[in-house]
């Protein structure tokens, strides 16, 4: 079967999910792009957008025409040519409006798990849970006569334990998108040993033409991005306890806060990436992986406590903040939770004596969105964290500690064999998670010696 | 028209502010003025200063593409909103894709030739802002003939007429020299409209603009031989001129010396329909500017300062060789030597022409109008520059489409 062949009549569960709505898309794109080709023409391209949710489906079409409008916009110099034969397209809005619906015409939303019985490529971007991936994978299994491919979506399930328990034969590799899909560049790609070549090489192909980068992780759980990303936020928890004999939960969590974003020139501070997943997403995450590295405890507490008040974190379907360990104004962090009072306290109240205690940031600080577009980047880190090495505050020392804990989990994702390479490691945080450094690197050991 | 029957002077000249993207002000997504609040304040400015409503005779209104960017019509009925005292006055509105401008100020030129105004009230206008760029090229392509071009033109119709020109200057005279007097333009024209309060890229602050025009362009996303700097950004705003005889100067009690005197004009006209055969010449321009001299009984070497056609870096070049300012392919060197900078031989575009001070289309041709105007009777403000008495006359050029409708104008401080 050829890649064109595969991508025929394809299948998407979760679709009205953040992650699986950016599946369709892109993948629709893609497929609209083969089908407009002159020998494609006279065969149809489907793809079923399934989700268990009629509301999900209905938030799903509207943010498909956003979308699909945006990348017409951007792309109509080609779709000029590409439209180039129908006489009645003369203007670009003509053009774009035509693609759209070319585009929309190949997804159809539905709630029924059948219309997947037909499909060559299934992706699945459904909920953490590796019982109920398994009977939803295995159930279209028995019953699609295809054979068809599975790719999963999982950001920490290990792919060889879902082909054994839904009997997949090697038909299945993770193909992990970063959130949301449309706009992160990075795709983990996780191969089980039984992983069959031809995913692989045609993942390649469609990630290639995705525009997407793919770093290779091993099929450990929690793979490269989450590998890092938990054990961070895990230290960062710790240090919310060290702190705490000090100062306030709500002050704990704005400093360390601050030292992971601006001090580490990060897109964002740990607590506000926990909310941006979303902390019952982060709670699954560490349930599964969890019973694979039983030398660590990769629980906590605190989340069970959060999101047993109810707080969440997590985005509306427009893409704006819900509440988590902060509350947002115009997405944008106001005020602090606190697990005990059981609300939120307002951030205006406790930050300036915060930042004295922290103390000043190095004096040749830009932010992370100054630091990224420098064109002499290492050279502006090799200052900044030189600067920072000789800081004494408790700022400067938090983040020293935070930045070499960072290293370390890095480099424990490589002797645990998660990643095959240093290399990997860091560009996974830094296409994934917009770092400006990735975590392997001299800034901190320098710091310690 | 051989000569002026009658003498006829301009003053008052007011711009609102070049609005969109590099101002500090825009902001896609926040609401904005619109046609109503932009023709109100320039022709409320002009009115300001010639003493109200009482004294005009009839309005004039240029503008392109309202229809299409806002939907709007009757444009002419806008008018007497600048002031209750302009209703039941007589008023037209003109249109000519980007010189609809310089139509405007035509019909004011002959209405006080004719004797039918001793003060016309002349106004241009554009908000284009009101959609995204990729539309706003649909609709600026009607300038083009939609019948016969559209379809299998590029989706940024009009870059690509420029680049394809630009094309074929390289070819002829000379790629890196040529791209070279591009970046060379740009920079004067972002350096004039930084001092000018009104320009839209008044608020620039790039450090080094000759190396950032210098940016490779990129056909798959734009087109084959032009960058984003060579070309004039999307803009909102109007400007308005008073157009006045002698008796209409006393009327609103302004001496001549406050004005400017129009000494010869041209509105010339290519066919639509035709397909340019020299494209690394701007035939149309050559033709208006030889009619609009020839009226005023100067040459090319009398010119203090000149308003040109910028919509594209390229244009700017080829209309300096339109404009007989030097010879054809040599248009590069007479940028790069400097000539055409503010303290050049013949400064072009001192408040920072159509890629500078920005290009509002219906209100370009007024505007270019007002600063030659500002020029000549010392009221330009830090943009001023030291016109020479021994050249004391002005030129404006105004194009419509790819160099099919042209209005030229030669002007002089009132005696």
């Amino acid at each position: 079967m050829t890649y064109t062949e595969r991508l025929r009549n394809v299948s998407v569960l979760g679709a009205g999910g953040k992650m699986g709505s950016g599946i369709v898309l892109l993948t629709a794109l893609e497929m609209a792009d083969l089908s407009q080709k002159a020998e494609n023409r006279s065969q149809p391209f489907v793809l079923q957008a399934i989700d268990i949710s009629h509301a999900a489906l209905a938030g799903l079409m509207p943010y498909l025409q956003v979308q699909i409008q945006k990348v017409a916009e951007k792309n109509i110099v080609r779709l000029r040519q590409v439209y180039q034969e129908r006489e009645d397209l003369i203007e670009n809005s003509d053009i774009i409006a035509q693609y759209i619906a070319d585009v929309l015409n190949i997804v159809r939303p539905t709630t029924a798990l059948e219309a997947a019985y037909e499909s060559t490529m299934i992706f699945e971007a459904i909920v953490e849970n590796i019982a109920v991936k398994t009977k939803v994978l295995s159930q279209i299994n028995t019953n699609n006569l295809n054979s068809p491919w599975f790719f999963s979506n999982t950001s920490a399930i290990p792919i060889h334990e879902l082909d054994e328990k839904a009997g997949l034969g090697g038909r299945i590799l993770g193909f992990h998108f970063y959130n949301p899909p449309a706009v992160q560049k990075l795709v983990e790609l996780i191969s089980a040993k039984t992983t069959q070549s031809e995913l692989l090489d045609f993942a390649g192909s469609y990630a290639k033409n995705l525009r997407k980068t793919m770093v290779p992780a091993n099929d450990f759980a929690g793979f490269i991005g989450n590998g890092h990303f938990m054990r961070d936020f895990l230290y960062a928890k710790g240090e919310i306890e060290r702190l705490q004999a000090e100062v306030t939960f709500a002050e704990a969590v704005y400093m360390i806060n601050k030292v992971s974003q601006d001090f580490l020139l990060r897109p964002m501070g740990i607590f506000q990436l926990c909310d941006y997943v979303g902390l019952d997403v982060c709670q699954l995450i560490l349930r599964v992986m969890s019973p694979y590295f039983s030398g660590e405890n990769l629980h906590s507490p605190l989340l069970d406590e959060l999101i047993a008040q109810g707080v969440r974190g997590g985005q509306f379907p427009d893409g704006s903040q819900k509440d988590g360990f902060f509350k947002y104004e115009k997405n944008r962090p106001s005020a602090i939770y606190d697990p005990k009072q059981k609300g939120y306290l307002s951030l205006a109240d406790l930050q300036s004596g915060c930042d004295d205690s922290l103390g000043p940031l190095p004096t040749v600080f830009q932010p992370w969105k100054a630091v990224i577009a420098l064109a002499d980047k290492d050279a502006f880190l090799k200052t900044y964290f030189g600067e920072l090495q000789a800081l004494n505050t408790l700022g400067a020392q938090m983040a020293k500690a935070y930045g070499l804990r960072s290293r370390e989990i890095g480099l424990q994702l490589l002797s645990q064999g998660v990643a095959k390479k240093e290399s990997d490691v860091n560009a996974v945080l830094t296409t994934g998670f917009y770092h400006a450094y990735g975590p392997i690197n001299n800034y901190f050991s320098e710091v310690s010696k | 028209m051989k000569k002026m029957r009658r003498k006829v002077f301009m003053t008052a000249g007011y711009n609102t502010i070049s609005m969109g993207t590099g101002r500090k002000e825009f902001h896609p997504k926040k609401a904005r003025p619109g046609l109503e609040e932009y023709i109100k304040e320039a022709g409320q400015g002009t009115l300001k200063m010639i003493g109200g409503a009482q004294a005009v005779d009839e309005g004039v209104i240029g503008n392109f593409m309202a229809a299409r960017f806002n939907h709007q019509g009757n444009l002419t009925a806008l008018i007497p909103t600048i002031d209750e005292g302009l209703r039941w006055k007589s008023c037209t509105r003109v249109e000519g894709a980007c010189a609809s401008g310089g139509l405007a100020l035509l019909n004011g030129i002959k209405s006080v030739l004719a004797q039918t105004a001793e003060v016309a009230l002349v106004i241009g206008v554009e908000v284009q802002n009101t959609v995204k760029a990729v539309y706003g090229a649909d609709i600026l392509a009607g300038a083009g003939w939609y019948r016969g071009e559209r379809k299998t033109g590029h989706a940024f119709f009009f870059p690509a007429k420029f680049s394809d020109r630009a094309g074929v200057y390289f070819e002829k005279f000379g790629r890196e020299r040529t791209r070279r007097a591009l970046a060379r333009w740009y920079r004067n024209a972002i350096e004039n409209a930084r001092l000018c309060p009104s320009a839209q890229e008044y608020h620039n602050k790039s450090l080094d603009l000759e190396a950032l025009a210098m940016s490779e362009p990129n056909p798959r996303s734009f087109v084959e031989h032009l960058n984003f700097y060579d070309c004039s950004k999307v803009s909102d705003g109007a400007a308005a001129i008073a157009i006045v005889s002698e008796s209409g100067l006393k009327r609103i009690g302004c001496s001549t010396k406050e004005a400017v005197e129009v000494l010869g004009w041209a509105q010339v006209q290519a066919d639509l329909t035709v397909p340019v055969t020299e494209a690394f010449r701007l035939e149309t321009t050559e033709r208006a500017v030889k009619q609009a001299l020839k009226m005023a009984g100067i040459t090319s070497a009398d010119l203090g300062t000149v308003e040109g056609h910028d919509c594209f870096t390229i244009a700017g070049i080829m209309s300096l060789e339109a404009i007989g300012l030097c010879k054809p392919g040599e248009g590069p060197d007479f940028v790069l030597a400097g000539n055409t900078s503010r303290q050049g031989s013949t400064p072009f575009n001192t408040s920072g022409g159509l890629i500078g001070w920005g290009h509002p289309t219906g209100a370009t041709g007024v505007h270019q109008a007002i600063t030659i105007w500002e020029q000549l009777t010392g009221k330009a403000g830090d943009w001023k520059i030291d016109i020479a008495s021994k050249r004391p006359y002005g030129l404006s050029v105004n194009m419509g489409g790819n160099d099919k409708t042209l209005v030229a104008i030669v002007y002089r401080q009132g005696q």
